[in-house]
């Protein structure tokens, strides 16, 4: 067992603990993790602070982690202690008392500092800001002694902080510089309703209006504006914006600009092993201040600090849905538009909804809405697709029946929501994964939905839209099947159904599969390649493999080409090619005028324009096996050099991929299946986009699943770590079998493991010993009947005497003849 | 066993293979100088001829997949009616066919 490596948390906030659990989910069992944070508390939701201010929770109820969760996850947790150095060259931080700790990996998640405008008196009695538990605290006890309130700044903190303090009784006066209430967000219209809505209140407003000192002895007692006017208060709130609190990183010589300079992998430039993510980072000149990013943010860092290669933090797009003090606004992209720009607009004063759409080329450039904010994630949607909406210009701000707030509107909204739509914009949740959730987890409820999927669990704002999907979805599905499409038109059944039919009533030909299942007609190019595979998969011992179910390629063994020849495209295991065969595929190229040799994208050779009569000759005089190019089957097993050469190869990953390779040489699969073999995390065999991938590391192998690198890119999950090339083999067995029998024809691993989910698969093919002997059995009784090559088989084809020879395709008939009016 | 010649048409009929050097649901390529024919054996036995040739982008239908008496042809899966030469809705075109039948096990095209 190789020794833990030692990680050290600053700042136990919303993005730091985020990358911790993004952490554990990577890889448990990688890190001693120590946590410190300046505050007594263990992880909180600091956007339920508001909350907490007014009233409406208590502290208990916005902990995101519980001091038992460290526990749990065996983390040394240090509350109430604010780190004071950080010795980089000795790799340790210390703490204000004293504490010392040393690290591998420290991260840095400071967050930020209220920032406190440098006017004269800012340092009296009575001044607070808002930032954590203890700021709500010090305003809570205030307001029982003091009645009249200041709050500087009308933006997103300024406004909930008034609100809070209204609601505990104080008479609250909101001062902004701007002439606009959010002006970030906002434009003037949408501040312009907030502003009304909160008079309705009671909060009063001085816009436009600049302070220039804090009144009062040592106690604040009011302030002075640039105009010459005054306000009494007897206490104020300074909420006029943040700092990314990047002091301790810079002392320890860290670079920083605004905030803690971080690259693409969240490491700071300075010191590869320090990382830093949150408020306090910045990356690519941007410092953010909501938690959507962060959280981005949080997973790239985990992903890169568990080794699991290389992902990069490209920045993020924002948009903003909040509600504050009760009313729902969103924002994004540009918002305001120039004077001239192509806007549309929707606004019922009375009713309180505004919405606005700035356009540039008819695509969506930014976007306010106020009151209903139900359609933002769509919006920002097509605002992030660019998608031209000329069509829907006079429908698009309607689409939305009624009023509601964060789509409480009617299940409408959430059945129109496109799969891919952002429904929780803090967490990058899509409605797919919700639904995802709801269908496969079995979640019925909004907490349920949290749990697993993250949505709703930050400001909460997106909790109706998640009901709504909740309806919808539980509305429907009580049969999961019934939603399901037909294999294709010649068939009411899905795949499902028919796997049913083949297993339980043993069927083991194509036709006698579509006779029982009273298919109309005989079948098409869809569904009878899948039946073929169907019944091969359950039966291999007395399945009745039909070639005229097989699509061109499958059927001649050969890729067919735009102009009607072919590719020869021979098995060069791992990649390792032999002199010899070297040597004979140019003589066979010269040979047989094949114009095109190409060394293929899956590291192999290829020689293209093989006429169809030449391919058995050609495959003849190669003397080499087929390398299944063509087929729904083991494509390649790319390798690196690994070990034997590399000076970073800790695994030898040729002879681990030569080995897989010749394994599951010739077997079939739902989807074409490609595999391979890295000597270490550098991945210079991209195992981490393919169907299985195995990536060495000192002392064993990592083991990636529903890896992609064709139409959809999607990096495969880490699925296990063993230690010996056996149990490479073993689990890659499993898994592939498993594969085999609960994918649907055409559906390669990556959708398929996201249906099933990586939890499941990890389960059945890693956990239960017992299910994964089975699986391996079921694997190895089909490798056992895959014994000839199927190009050696055409070539004892053609031996046979005139009559018998079975596969007469690869030769034409000639005649004779010239034809009449050709 | 040519026939005689067909005074319309001035084709004839010519002798092509026996019927079992077609696989069943299969097809084969014929060859009558520059032309190039699909010859399929239908799952009822029929015999059927057509051009080589897919309106779309001269995919060799002989490759293709036989259902009933439509031919999906290998390249892009369009349907072509066997009977007709038509290409079956949402696409359209058509290929040449050429009349076929079978006489003591004899495949004969009409060219
Ligand atoms: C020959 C080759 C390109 C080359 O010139 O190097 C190739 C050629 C074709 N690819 Fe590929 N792909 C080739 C490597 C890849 C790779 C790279 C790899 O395997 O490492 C990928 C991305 C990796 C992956 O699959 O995840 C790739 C992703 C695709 C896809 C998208 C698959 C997906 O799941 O999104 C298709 C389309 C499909 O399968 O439906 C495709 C389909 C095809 C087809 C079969 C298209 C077709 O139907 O005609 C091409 C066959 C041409 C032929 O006759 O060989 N090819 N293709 C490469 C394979 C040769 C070999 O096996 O040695
Ligand atoms: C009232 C309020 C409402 C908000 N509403 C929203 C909203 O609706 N939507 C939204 O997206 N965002 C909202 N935000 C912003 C969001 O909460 C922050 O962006 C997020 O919490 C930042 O996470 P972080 O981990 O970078 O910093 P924090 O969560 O602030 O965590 C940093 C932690 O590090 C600790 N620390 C600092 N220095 C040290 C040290 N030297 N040693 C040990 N510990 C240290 C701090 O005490 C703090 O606990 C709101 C913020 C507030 C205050
Ligand atoms: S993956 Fe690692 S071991 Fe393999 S070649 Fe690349 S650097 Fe070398
Ligand atoms: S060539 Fe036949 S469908 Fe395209």
């Amino acid at each position: 067992m190789v020794a833990k490596k030692k990680l050290v948390m600053i700042g136990n906030g919303m993005a730091g603990m985020r990358a911790i659990e993004e952490i554990l989910d990577a890889n448990p069992d990688m890190f001693d993790i120590t946590v410190f944070g300046a505050e007594q508390y263990p992880n909180y939701n600091r956007i339920l602070l508001s909350p907490v201010l007014a009233g409406d929770m208590a502290v208990e109820d916005i902990i995101l982690n519980e001091e038992q969760w460290y526990a749990d996850n065996g983390i040394t947790l240090h509350m109430g202690k604010r780190i004071k150095k950080i010795q980089r060259g000795y790799k340790k931080v210390i703490a204000e008392d004293g504490t010392e700790v040393s690290y591998d990996n420290l991260i840095i998640a400071t967050g930020s500092n209220p920032f406190i405008i440098p006017i004269p008196g800012v340092d009296k009695e009575g001044i607070i800001s808002f930032r954590d538990i203890d700021d709500c605290n010090a305003m809570i006890e205030a307001a029982k002694q003091y009645k009249k309130v200041a709050v500087i700044g009308g933006g997103l903190l300024g406004l909930e902080a008034a609100k809070g303090l209204i609601n505990l009784g104080m008479d609250v006066t909101v001062i902004h510089d701007q002439s606009t209430l959010m002006n970030m967000q906002l434009d003037q219209t949408a501040g312009d309703m907030l502003r009304s809505s909160l008079e309705e209140q009671g909060m009063k407003f001085s816009l436009s209006t600049l302070t220039t000192a804090v009144l009062g002895k040592e106690r604040v007692t009011g302030l002075l504006f640039a105009d010459g006017t005054s306000l009494e208060c007897d206490l104020l709130v300074m909420a006029v914006g943040i700092r990314p609190n990047k002091a301790l990183a810079e002392e320890s010589g860290l670079y920083c600009n605004r905030g803690i300079i971080v690259n693409d992998h969240m490491q700071t430039i300075t010191d590869a092993s320090v990382y830093a993510a949150g408020e306090c980072a910045e990356h690519r000149g941007v410092t953010y201040g909501l938690v959507a990013p962060l959280f981005e943010q949080a997973k790239i860092l985990a992903w890169q600090i568990t080794g699991q290669g290389l992902k990069s933090y490209g920045g993020s797009a924002v948009s903003t849905k909040l509600k504050v003090s009760g009313v729902d606004v969103f924002s994004a992209g540009d918002f305001q538009g120039s004077p001239e720009a192509d806007v549309i607009e929707y606004l019922d004063r009375s009713g309180g909804i505004y919405k606005k759409l700035v356009l540039e080329d008819n695509k969506i450039v930014g976007s306010v809405l106020f009151g209903d904010t139900a359609d933002g994630p769509n919006f920002f949607h097509m605002l992030q697709e660019g998608r031209d909406i000329s069509g829907q210009r006079s429908s698009l701000l309607f689409g939305n029946s009624v009023l509601g707030d964060s789509g409480h509107s009617g299940i409408d909204q959430a059945s129109r929501m496109a799969p891919d739509t952002i429904v929780c914009g803090c967490n990058g949740v899509t409605k797919q994964t919700i639904t995802d959730a709801i269908v496969k987890e079995g979640c019925t409820t909004r907490k349920e939905v949290t749990a697993c999927t993250k949505a709703s669990g930050s400001c909460g704002g997106c909790g109706g839209l998640v009901e709504q999907i909740l309806a919808s979805v539980l509305g429907t599905a009580f049969d999961a099947s019934i939603q399901e499409e037909p294999i294709c038109g010649c068939t009411d059944l899905t795949h499902e159904q028919v796997k049913d039919a083949i297993k339980g009533k043993h069927l083991t030909m194509v036709r006698e599969t579509m006779n029982v299942l009273a298919w109309k007609g005989e079948g098409c190019h869809v569904c009878r390649p899948a039946i073929n595979y169907y019944i091969g998969m359950y039966w291999p011992l007395d399945a009745e493999d039909d070639r005229y179910s097989r699509v061109v390629n499958e059927k001649m063994h050969a890729n067919i080409q735009k102009d009607g020849t072919y590719s020869v495209i021979p098995r060069i295991h791992g990649g390792e090619a032999k002199a010899d065969d070297l040597i004979r595929l140019g003589e066979v190229a010269k040979k047989y005028d094949i114009q095109t040799i190409k060394i293929t994208g899956a590291q192999r050779i290829g020689l293209y324009g093989v006429k169809k009569e030449d391919l058995v000759s050609v495959w003849r005089d190669l003397d080499m096996p087929s390398g299944f190019a063509y087929g729904k089957a083991l494509r390649t097993v790319k390798t690196c050099v690994g070990s034997e050469w590399c000076r970073f190869g800790t695994q030898n990953s040729t002879a681990m991929g030569i080995r897989l390779e010749k394994t599951f040489d010739r077997s079939w699969y739902p989807a074409k299946t490609k595999l391979a073999a890295s000597g270490c995390p550098r991945n210079c065999a991209e195992a981490t986009i393919k169907d299985l991938g195995v990536v060495g590391v000192e002392g064993g192998w990592e083991i990636y699943v529903g890896g992609n690198g064709g139409v959809k890119v999607r990096a495969g999950d880490l699925l296990c770590m063993v230690e010996t090339d056996d149990e490479v083999v073993e689990i890659t067995k499993a898994y592939l079998q498993h594969y085999r029998e609960t994918g649907k024809h055409n559906e390669r691993t990556a959708p398929w493991l996201e249906r099933i989910g990586l939890e499941k698969v990890k389960q059945v093919v890693v956990e239960d010993a017992g299910n994964r002997k089975a699986l391996v059995e079921r694997m190895d009784l089909y490798l056992s009947t895959l014994t000839t090559d199927p190009w050696q088989d055409r070539l004892q084809d053609e031996k046979q005497p005139g009559e018998m020879v079975e596969f007469k395709e690869y030769t034409a008939i000639e005649i004779p003849v010239q034809v009449v009016n050709a | 066993m040519s026939s005689d010649m067909n005074p319309e048409t001035g084709t004839k009929w010519h002798p092509v293979c026996q019927v079992e050097e077609i696989p069943q649901f299969g097809g084969r390529t014929v060859r009558a100088g520059q032309t190039e024919i699909a010859i399929f054996r239908l799952g009822d036995g029929r015999i059927r001829a057509v051009d080589n040739r897919c309106p779309h982008k001269q995919g060799p239908l002989a490759e293709g997949i036989v259902s009933g008496d439509t031919i999906i042809c290998p390249m892009h899966a369009r349907k072509i009616s066997l009977e007709s030469g038509e290409v079956l809705p949402p696409d359209s075109g058509c290929v040449k066919t050429y009349p076929a039948k079978v006489e003591g096990g004899q495949i004969l095209l009409q060219l």
